[in-house]
C-alpha cells in the first residue's frame, strides 16, 4: 500500500531580548553555572515576576509577520508539571488565548508554491539546563537558561515530506531573521522544532494516529527523524500493530526514536490562569506601532530582486534566504549595474569558501564592494575569469582590495602584441610535435598549443589576442 | 465531576506527594466539599459574564527589557540541600 506522510511543527524559538521574560538577569549565551540567575528565575517563593514588554511586541512582530490574527486580550497561564528543569513545578505560558493565531506562511518547494498554516504562536519561558551524571546517579541543574522567554509556533499539520518541512523551517528562520526577534542558532538551542508525525494510507481522509518527537537541533536531524519515524509508522501498521499517540525521542547517533513513556501521565497539565500576571491589551494603536516597524519581509524582498533587478528566481531566493547575505548584496550592487555577476560571485566562490572555512555568513572578511570592484575589473578586461578566481580567494583571505591586488602583484591581462608575440614563438619552437598535429589538421593541438602559452603568461594573456597570434604564427 | 481515591492518588503522583491513607482519606473528604461548592456556583446563569482572567481590573503591567546584575551565586545555592560545581543537585532525573 502506499502511504502519505502528515506532518505538523512546533517550533520554539529563543527570543533576543536583553534580560528575560519575568526578571532582570541577562539571556546571554554561556556563562558560569547559575551566574544569570535570581530568586525570581530560579522560582524562590514569594517573588514577583514582571513581564518584559519587548517579549509582547516581539510575540507580536513575529504574528504580523506571518499573518496572523492579533489578540486585543490574552492572558498567561500556568502549565503544571513536575521536572526540576522548572524550579517552580510550572511553566508560565499561554493556555486558550495566545497572542497570535491563525495565520500562514507561504513556502516554495520544487518550484511550487505551498500554504501552510500557523495555529497559533503564544509566549513562555525556558527552562534550566539538567546536566546528568550517571556515576553518581544525581543530575546538576544551571538555571542560566531558565526564564529566557521564548516564543512557540504552532503549525497546522500542512506538511507532507521532509522537504516540504525544511522549506518551512528555513522560510520561518529567514522571516525570525528578518525581524530580528531571535538569532536562529540551532547548535545554541535558540531555535528547535518538535515533530508531529501521522501516516495514512493514500487517499484516506482521517488522520493516522501522530506521535510527537522531541530532541531534534539540527536540520539533518530532522529529516533522518523524520524518514525514520514514518519508516517505524508504516512498519507498524503493515505488521498489525497500533501506532500509539505518544512522546518520542530521537536519537540522531543512533538513527531511531524511542518512546518516552514516563512523560505520558505528565500530560495532565492542569492549567490555569496565572494569578501573578496581569491580562496582556494589545490595542489597535500599539499594534499599528509595531506593524510600521516591520522591515521588509523575506518574499517580498525575494520578489523586488526579481522584478527591480532582473534576477531569476533561483538567484533571488537563495540571496534572500539570509538577511546578512541580502543586505551584503545590496551593499555590494548600490552603485553598480552588473546585478547578476554579483549575485554569480555571492552564490558561488563566496559561498563555498563560507563553507570550506565553516564560517557564517555574519563573519563575511571583506566589505561589500570589494565584490563589484572585483567584477568591474573583469568587465574592463583588465583580469581574466581565472585570475579573479586567485583574485578572490585572495581578498577573501587577506581582506584586501582587489585592484590593489591586482596592481601589487601585476595580474593584469597581458595584451601587448609585440610581448604576446615572443612568447608565442618561444611556445612553438619548444613544442615543434603538437606544430606539426596541428598541420596535420589536428585541432586538439591548437588548445594544447594555447594552453602553453597561458601557462607561459602564468594565466595572464588575454586569450583572444593569443589565439589571433597564435593562428597567425601557425599559418606562416 | 466526580472526585474518588482514584483522583487523589493520581494529583497526588503528578505532584510528587507521598500521602498516607488517612491523608489520602481526609483529602477526598476536602476535595469532595470544594467540588460540590464548585457545582453549587453552576446554577448560575453566567452566559452573558465574561471569563475572568484576573480579578483585579489592572491590564499591561511591564518592565522596560533592561538587563541588570544577577544574584550571587552563592546566595542562590545557599538553601540548596547539594550542590556541586555551582549547580543545584538533585536526584538523577530519567525520561
Ligand atoms: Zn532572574
Amino acid at each position: 500500500m502506499e502511504y502519505e506522510v502528515v506532518i505538523g511543527l512546533e517550533v520554539h524559538a529563543e527570543l533576543s531580548t536583553k534580560s528575560k521574560i519575568y526578571c532582570s538577569c541577562t539571556t546571554e549565551f554561556g556563562g558560569e553555572p547559575n551566574t544569570h540567575a535570581c530568586p525570581i528565575c530560579i522560582g524562590m517563593p514569594g517573588v514577583l515576576p514582571v513581564l518584559n514588554k519587548k517579549v509582547v511586541e516581539y510575540a507580536v512582530r513575529t504574528g504580523l509577520a506571518t499573518n496572523c490574527h492579533i489578540a486585543q486580550f490574552s492572558k498567561q497561564d500556568r502549565k503544571n508539571y513536575f521536572y526540576p528543569d522548572l524550579p517552580k513545578a510550572f511553566q508560565t505560558s499561554q493556555y486558550d488565548i495566545p497572542i497570535c493565531s491563525s495565520g500562514h506562511i507561504d513556502i516554495e518547494v520544487e518550484g511550487r508554491t505551498k500554504r501552510i498554516g500557523i495555529t497559533r504562536i503564544h509566549i513562555e519561558e525556558d527552562a534550566g539546563k539538567l546536566i546528568h551524571d550517571d556515576q553518581q546517579s544525581a543530575s546538576l541543574i544551571d538555571f542560566n537558561r531558565c526564564g529566557v522567554p521564548l516564543i512557540e509556533i504552532v503549525s497546522e499539520p500542512d506538511m507532507r515530506s521532509a522537504q516540504e518541512v525544511i522549506a518551512y523551517l528555513e522560510s520561518l528562520k529567514a522571516i525570525l531573521e528578518y525581524i530580528d526577534v531571535c538569532n536562529c542558532k540551532m547548535q545554541e538551542g535558540s531555535l528547535r522544532a518538535d515533530v508531529n508525525l501521522s501516516v495514512r494510507p493514500i487517499g484516506q481522509k482521517e488522520f493516522g494516529t501522530r506521535t510527537e518527537m522531541k530532541n531534534l537541533n539540527s536540520f539533518k536531524a530532522i529529516v533522518r527523524a523524520i524518514e525514520g519515524e514514518t519508516k517505524r509508522q508504516i512498519e507498524a501498521i503493515e505488521g498489525g500493530a497500533d501506532v500509539l499517540q505518544e512522546t518520542r525521542r530521537w536519537d540522531d547517533v543512533k538513527g531511531i526514536s524511542y518512546s518516552m513513556r514516563s512523560k505520558e501521565e505528565a500530560h495532565d497539565y492542569r492549567f490555569f490562569p496565572e494569578p501573578d500576571l496581569m491580562p496582556i491589551v494589545i490595542d489597535d494603536k500599539w499594534k499599528q506601532e509595531i506593524e510600521e516597524s516591520l522591515p521588509e519581509l523575506p518574499e517580498v524582498r525575494k520578489k523586488r530582486y526579481i522584478s527591480e533587478f532582473g534576477l531569476p528566481n533561483y538567484d533571488a531566493s537563495i540571496l534572500t534566504g539570509s538577511k546578512v547575505l541580502a543586505d551584503f548584496f545590496e551593499e555590494a550592487v548600490k552603485k553598480f549595474e552588473n546585478k547578476k555577476a554579483v549575485a554569480n560571485w555571492i552564490m558561488g566562490d563566496l559561498l563555498r569558501l563560507l563553507k570550506e572555512k565553516e564560517m557564517e555568513v555574519e563573519k563575511i572578511p571583506f566589505p561589500a564592494e570589494y565584490i563589484s570592484k572585483l567584477v568591474m575589473l573583469i568587465d574592463k578586461g583588465t583580469i581574466s575569469g581565472t585570475i579573479a578566481k586567485k583574485v578572490f580567494e585572495k581578498m577573501f583571505d587577506q581582506n584586501r582590495d582587489p585592484e590593489i591586488i591586482v596592481k601589487e602583484e601585476g595580474l593584469e591581462v597581458l595584451s601587448d602584441e609585440n610581448t604576446l608575440v615572443v612568447v608565442v614563438k618561444k611556445v612553438l619552437q619548444s613544442n615543434s610535435p603538437s606544430v606539426e598535429d596541428y598541420r596535420k589538421g589536428k585541432q586538439r593541438a591548437f588548445g594544447f598549443l594555447v594552453g602553453q602559452v597561458m601557462k607561459e603568461t602564468k594565466g595572464k594573456a588575454n586569450p583572444k589576442i593569443v589565439n589571433r597570434i597564435l593562428k597567425e604564427e601557425l599559418e606562416k | 465531576m466526580e472526585i474518588t481515591k482514584n483522583t487523589i492518588e493520581h494529583i497526588a503522583n503528578l505532584s510528587r506527594l507521598d500521602l498516607t491513607e488517612e491523608e489520602k482519606s481526609m483529602l477526598l473528604f476536602d476535595m469532595k466539599q470544594i467540588i460540590a461548592y464548585m457545582d453549587k456556583l453552576k446554577e448560575l446563569d453566567t452566559s452573558k459574564v465574561k471569563p475572568t482572567a484576573h480579578v483585579m481590573q489592572i491590564n499591561n503591567v511591564f518592565r522596560e527589557d533592561k538587563s541588570e546584575p544577577s544574584y550571587p551565586k552563592e546566595k542562590l545555592l545557599a538553601n540548596a540541600p547539594l550542590s556541586e560545581g555551582g549547580c543545584f543537585k538533585v536526584p538523577k532525573v530519567v525520561e
